[in-house]
């Protein structure tokens, strides 16, 4: 086994306490914006597409630096994407399914 | 590098720096492994309710008892629970084990109060009270309408009844329930490992700052029931009483 095969589980690059504290007033700012949009009623339909925009950059804040993908082995990624992936299939599929969009 | 030398790096125990085929830890593996698989199930769940979203019979309905501001103050504190447990492990690569502690105890606190309000949540959605004025023309949701067609005969002024939301009322309250109570039910095993651990971390050499893999392991579910929340809170509350749905 190489040094490199080992050192990929080393954490070096994570980031500060002061970076994970601006990550989390990052997610509660996209978290008010969602609350105040939705009272935003001449929004209408457009709403749903920009909730589901500030919705994933929330999730994707919360994967990539909170669980640290974005640092470790891309296989963690890959087991977890693989896994998000069927998910979001199986809900689009249904709701096509069941004529629910 | 031989085997040797890994285990005499930094005092570096065998459990934590085994030797694997591809180099990785095998029960972060596992623990990612099953976060996909997890994301599946709630996957399962989410869809169950979108499609019978809109297509109970009967009862209340999203509009009728989400109370957007209450959940919105448990999704900050849920946010915030995930900061606290990041730090946590922060404060632990640094062997900072009292700022590790606090942190911890912070996670779960703030873990066990989301909890809180979810329980709140269920029981004041078990009671909901519906009242309807019968002589003067108000707003009302479409159950409301279906209270006032019902119950407001000649003579009456008003009424007032409860038309609790509970798991057998409508399809609404099956999925709902079974959706946002296995979640909660994550976040509770979660706060029952996280205790479990602030408790280990007291015995010597049990968690430390080369011992971390238990904590990374408790932190990455913790995140995990995260991620869940955030799209549960947009997809069934905000979605759910979105005016044009």
């Amino acid at each position: 086994m190489s040094d490199n095969q080992i050192n990929s589980e080393v954490h070096t690059d994570h980031p500060t306490s002061l970076q994970y504290f601006k990550i989390a007033v990052i997610l509660v700012i996209i978290t008010a914006i969602e609350v105040g949009i939705f009272y935003l009623e001449f929004l209408g339909y457009f709403i749903i597409p920009i909730l589901l925009v500030l919705s994933a950059g929330k999730f994707y804040l919360v994967a990539m630096y909170y669980m640290h993908l974005k640092f470790d082995n891309k296989l963690f990624t890959l087991l977890f994407i693989s896994g998000f992936t069927v998910a979001t299939g199986v809900i689009l599929a249904l709701m096509a399914l069941f004529r629910a969009f | 590098m031989a085997q040797s030398e890994i285990k005499d790096t930094d005092h570096v125990s065998d459990v934590e720096h085994e030797v694997t085929s591809t180099g990785l830890n095998h029960r972060k593996m596992l623990m990612w492994a099953f976060l996909g698989s997890d994301c599946m199930f709630f996957g399962a769940l989410i869809a169950t309710y979108l499609v019978y979203k809109g297509k109970s019979l009967s009862g209340p309905q999203p509009i009728d008892v989400f109370d957007i501001p209450v959940t919105s103050v448990s999704t900050f504190v849920l946010l915030m629970s995930s900061m606290s447990m990041v730090l946590a492990y922060s404060a632990l690569t640094k062997n900072n084990m009292k700022v590790f502690r606090i942190w911890m105890i912070s996670t779960a606190i703030k873990g066990a109060t989301f909890v809180g309000f979810q329980v709140y949540e269920f029981a004041s959605f078990s009671k909901h009270h519906v009242h309807v004025e019968c002589n003067e023309s108000h707003e009302m949701t479409t159950f409301e309408t279906e209270v006032f067609e019902a119950e407001c005969k000649p003579g009456i002024d008003s009424f007032s009844g409860e038309y609790g939301l509970k798991p057998q009322t409508n399809l609404f309250g099956t999925t709902f329930y079974t959706l946002t109570g296995l979640h909660g039910a994550h976040v509770t095993l979660g706060v029952v490992w996280l205790l479990s651990l602030l408790l280990l971390s007291f015995k010597k050499g049990v968690i430390t700052k080369e011992k971390n893999v238990d904590i990374d392991l408790a932190a990455l579910y913790w995140h995990f029931v995260d991620v869940v929340w955030i799209v549960i809170f947009t997809v069934v509350y905000l979605f759910g009483v979105f005016p044009f749905s």
